[in-house]
C-alpha cells in the first residue's frame, strides 16, 4: 500500500517516485501527468519550491530593522523579517511548541512573535524568548532547538529576497547567471537604480504553477489570446498615431526585430525593445490610453520641455518579460510572483512599483510620473491577465481527458538556423518560438530526477547566510 | 477649450485626485446623515436601478447614470489607500470604463466566455448631505452573485456613491466599491461590480 491510499478511498494514486521523468519529458512535448498528478505536485514542492533558490519578498517591504512580511516557500508560511540587529532573514512560521503559526499578520514591525496558543515567545532573530511557567519544564530552553526553524540560506539581489533549503545551490548570484543582466537594466532605468512596492494586483486561476510559467515568455499567444486587448487599446487610434501596447505582434512577428533568450536554470527572457522605438518618448508613444494621461503630459511636457520624453518612458511600461525560475517576473513596470496553492490553484500577485527620486532626477516630475505609473499599471492586470488566466484554466479542464497525453512545445523544434546561440552563449530564438519552454523543461526534469539535501537551521548565527 | 472625456483624459490631475480622496475621507458622520424619507428613497432607487442596468448587462445605458467626468474606483485596501502612490484593483476615469465595456462587449474576451449571469442585492442605504448642496455621498451594502462558467461566486462590501443633482436628476460622479476581501487575491474579476 502506497502512503496515498489511505486519503483515496482504496483507488491507488501513484507517487513521484514512481514516475520516470525520463518517460513524462521529451525533447518536444510533455506528458498531461506533470499537471495533474498531486504526487508530482508535492515533490515540486520540495525539489523546487525548497530545492532553489525561490522569490520570498521586496527588501522595500521591510524597510526598517523589526519589519516584517508574510510570505511562502511553495507551501510552507514564512515570515520574511529584518530583525532587530539589520539583518533579513526566513523565519518559518511555525510555533516550535505544538506547530500553530505564530504570525498572523501580512505585514508589520515586531520585535518579538508570541505564539497566541499557549504563548511560547519568539524574538525577531527566531531564537526563542520565554515560555510561560518555565519552572514547568526540566528544561531550561537554551538549546536552540526550540529557536524557530528558519531557511537557512537568505540572500538578496538588488532589493529581491530569495531563500533556499538546499546548502548545495551556488549562491544566488551565480543561480541567476544571465537574467541578472535585463534585471540590471530594467532597475537602472530608474532613478538611483531601484524602486519600491506600490501595492498589487492580486490575482488567481484554478489552474498548475507551471501554466503561468509555461506562459511567461509566450510570444505566440499574444494575438489571440489577448485580442480583445489589443482591439481595446487601439480603438482610438486614428490617422498617423502610432499603434499601441503590443501591436509588434500583430503582422509577422518571427521577422520583426526582437527575440526569446533562454538562461540557465530556467530563467529566460522575452526582449521587445528592439521591436520599438526606444528613443525619448518612444515609450510614451505606444502607451494606451489610461486615467490622467493628457493630463500629466502636458504638465510634464510644459515643465520640462525637451526632456519631457524620457521622463514620460518611466511612466510607460518597459517591453521586456524577465523571468525568474520558478515564481518571480518582471514585466512592464511589475513585478509578478506567482505562488502555488495546491495542484490546481495558483496566485499570482503582480506588485505595481514606484519611482524613488531622491536626488531630483527627474526635476520635479517625480509624483507626476508615479501618478501617471500606477494607472498604466492597472491595465494589464485588468484587461489583459484575465483572458490568459482563463486560458490557464481551460488547459487545465481539457487535460482532464487524460487517455489524451501529450502537451506539445515543438514550435521551432527541428528547424535548421532558427535557434541560435548569441555572443554571451545563450540560445535565442524568433519571439513566438517555444524555445525557452523546452529549456526550461529539461531544467525542470533534472529537478524532479535528483533528491536535494533539504535542510532547516535553528541556529541563530549560522542561519541566512 | 473643452475636451472632451471620452477621448482624452485631462480631468484626472492633481485637483481631481485631491477632491476624491477629501470627499471619501470622514464622510459617514452621524449628524450628517439624512433622514427625509423622500430623499432616501431617490437615493435608493438611483442605486436599485444601477444595479437592474448591470444585471442586465445594459453597459452602455448604465454609463449614462454618469457624470461625463466621473470615476469607477475599486480600492486594493480596506481604508481606501491613496491612489495617487497605490495601485488600486481598478481607477477607471471615464475613458477606461468605456474602455472597459468596449472590452466585456467584445467577443474574443475569453474571461467573459460565456458572458457572466449577475444577481445583486443592494441594502442598508444611508445617505449623507456634504458641504455642497447639491452633492451627496451614500454608503450601502452589496452582494453580488456571478455565474459563469459553471462557477458560482460572490462579491460583497459596500459602496461608496458619490451623486450630484442635474437638472433635478441625481447622476453619478463617483462609484468606490470596498470589497470586503479586497487585499486577497480574486478569481476572474472581469465584471462590473
Ligand atoms: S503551539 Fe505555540 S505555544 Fe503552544
Ligand atoms: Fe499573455
Amino acid at each position: 500500500m502506497t502512503p496515498d491510499d489511505s486519503f483515496n478511498s482504496g483507488v491507488a494514486r501513484p507517487t513521484a517516485d514512481q514516475f520516470d521523468f525520463n518517460e513524462l519529458i521529451f525533447e518536444d512535448r510533455v506528458h498531461q501527468r506533470i499537471y495533474t498528478e498531486e504526487a508530482v505536485f508535492r515533490e515540486e514542492m520540495r525539489k523546487i519550491f525548497a530545492g532553489v533558490w525561490v522569490y520570498l519578498a521586496h527588501e522595500s517591504q521591510i524597510p526598517e530593522n523589526d519589519d516584517f512580511v508574510a510570505s511562502k516557500l511553495g507551501l510552507r508560511p514564512i515570515i520574511v523579517v529584518r530583525d532587530s540587529t539589520g539583518r533579513i532573514r526566513a523565519l518559518y512560521n511555525r510555533c516550535t511548541h505544538r506547530g500553530a503559526t505564530v504570525c498572523r499578520q501580512q505585514q508589520g514591525s515586531a520585535k518579538s512573535f508570541a505564539c497566541p496558543y499557549h504563548g511560547w515567545s519568539y524574538f525577531n532573530s527566531g531564537k526563542i524568548s520565554g515560555v510561560p511557567w518555565p519552572d514547568g519544564y526540566a528544561d531550561d530552553f537554551s538549546d536552540p532547538k526550540y529557536n524557530l526553524a528558519q531557511v537557512p540560506r537568505v540572500q538578496s539581489y538588488r532589493g529581491f529576497i530569495f531563500g533556499t533549503l538546499n546548502p548545495d545551490m551556488p549562491p544566488l548570484e551565480e543561480y541567476l547567471g544571465g537574467v541578472k543582466k535585463p534585471l540590471d537594466e530594467w532597475l537602472d532605468r530608474h532613478p538611483g537604480g531601484t524602486l519600491s512596492f506600490c501595492d498589487a494586483n492580486r490575482l488567481k486561476f484554478n489552474g498548475n504553477w507551471k501554466l503561468l510559467y509555461d506562459n511567461s515568455a509566450d510570444g505566440y499567444h499574444v494575438i489571440f489570446s489577448h485580442r480583445s486587448l489589443l482591439a481595446m487599446e487601439n480603438r482610438l487610434v486614428e490617422g498617423n498615431d502610432e499603434d499601441k501596447g503590443m501591436a509588434y505582434y500583430k503582422s509577422s512577428p518571427d521577422n520583426a526585430p526582437f527575440y526569446v533568450k533562454v538562461f540557465e536554470n530556467g530563467h529566460h527572457y522575452k526582449d521587445k525593445r528592439p521591436a520599438v522605438d526606444t528613443s525619448p518618448g518612444g515609450l510614451w508613444n505606444i502607451e494606451g490610453p489610461h486615467p490622467g494621461m493628457e493630463h500629466y503630459e502636458a504638465l510634464i511636457r510644459e515643465k520640462l520641455g525637451d526632456k519631457a520624453g524620457s521622463v514620460l518612458d518611466l511612466a510607460s511600461s518597459e517591453p521586456v518579460n524577465i523571468n525568474v525560475f520558478p515564481n518571480l517576473h518582471i514585466l512592464g513596470n511589475h513585478v509578478q510572483v506567482s505562488q502555488p496553492i495546491s495542484l490546481t490553484e495558483t496566485d499570482t500577485t503582480w506588485w505595481g512599483t514606484a519611482v524613488i527620486d531622491e536626488k531630483d532626477e527627474l526635476h520635479g516630475c517625480v509624483d507626476a510620473v508615479n501618478a501617471l505609473r500606477m494607472r498604466t499599471q492597472e491595465s494589464f492586470p485588468n484587461f489583459g491577465e484575465l483572458d490568459d488566466l482563463m486560458n490557464f484554466e481551460q488547459i487545465q479542464a481539457g487535460l482532464a481527458g487524460v487517455e489524451d497525453e501529450w502537451v506539445y512545445m515543438h514550435r521551432g523544434f527541428g528547424i535548421p538556423d532558427r535557434i541560435k546561440r548569441d555572443t554571451d552563449g545563450y540560445l535565442i530564438g524568433p519571439p513566438t518560438d517555444e524555445v525557452f519552454l523546452r529549456e526550461t523543461m529539461q531544467v525542470y526534469k533534472n529537478l524532479m530526477m535528483s533528491e536535494p539535501n533539504l535542510i532547516i537551521e535553528r541556529d541563530i548565527e549560522a542561519a541566512a547566510e | 477649450m473643452q475636451h472632451d472625456p471620452s477621448r482624452t483624459s485631462y480631468y484626472v490631475g492633481d485637483d481631481f485626485y485631491q477632491s476624491v480622496v477629501d470627499s471619501y475621507s470622514e464622510w459617514q458622520s452621524d449628524d450628517m446623515e439624512i433622514t427625509d424619507p423622500a430623499l432616501r428613497d431617490s437615493c435608493r432607487m438611483l442605486l436599485e436601478k444601477e444595479a437592474r442596468l448591470l444585471d442586465q448587462n445594459r453597459l452602455d445605458d448604465w454609463l449614462t447614470l454618469y457624470v461625463p467626468e466621473c470615476l469607477y474606483w475599486v480600492p486594493a485596501t480596506p481604508h481606501g489607500g491613496d491612489p495617487r502612490t497605490e495601485i488600486a484593483v481598478c481607477f477607471d476615469d471615464r475613458r477606461r470604463i468605456e474602455d472597459r465595456i468596449y472590452r466585456l462587449q467584445n467577443e474574443f474576451a475569453w474571461s467573459q466566455h460565456p458572458v457572466s449571469r449577475t444577481a445583486r442585492l443592494i441594502s442598508n442605504v444611508s445617505a449623507f448631505s456634504t458641504s455642497d448642496e447639491n452633492v451627496l455621498m451614500l454608503r450601502s451594502t452589496f452582494l453580488t452573485t456571478e455565474f459563469q462558467a459553471g462557477d458560482k461566486r460572490t462579491y460583497t462590501g459596500w459602496y461608496g456613491h458619490k451623486i450630484g443633482s442635474e437638472e433635478g436628476e441625481w447622476k453619478i460622479l463617483v462609484k468606490q466599491v470596498n470589497l470586503i476581501d479586497c487585499d486577497q487575491n480574486l478569481r476572474n474579476l472581469s465584471i462590473i461590480l
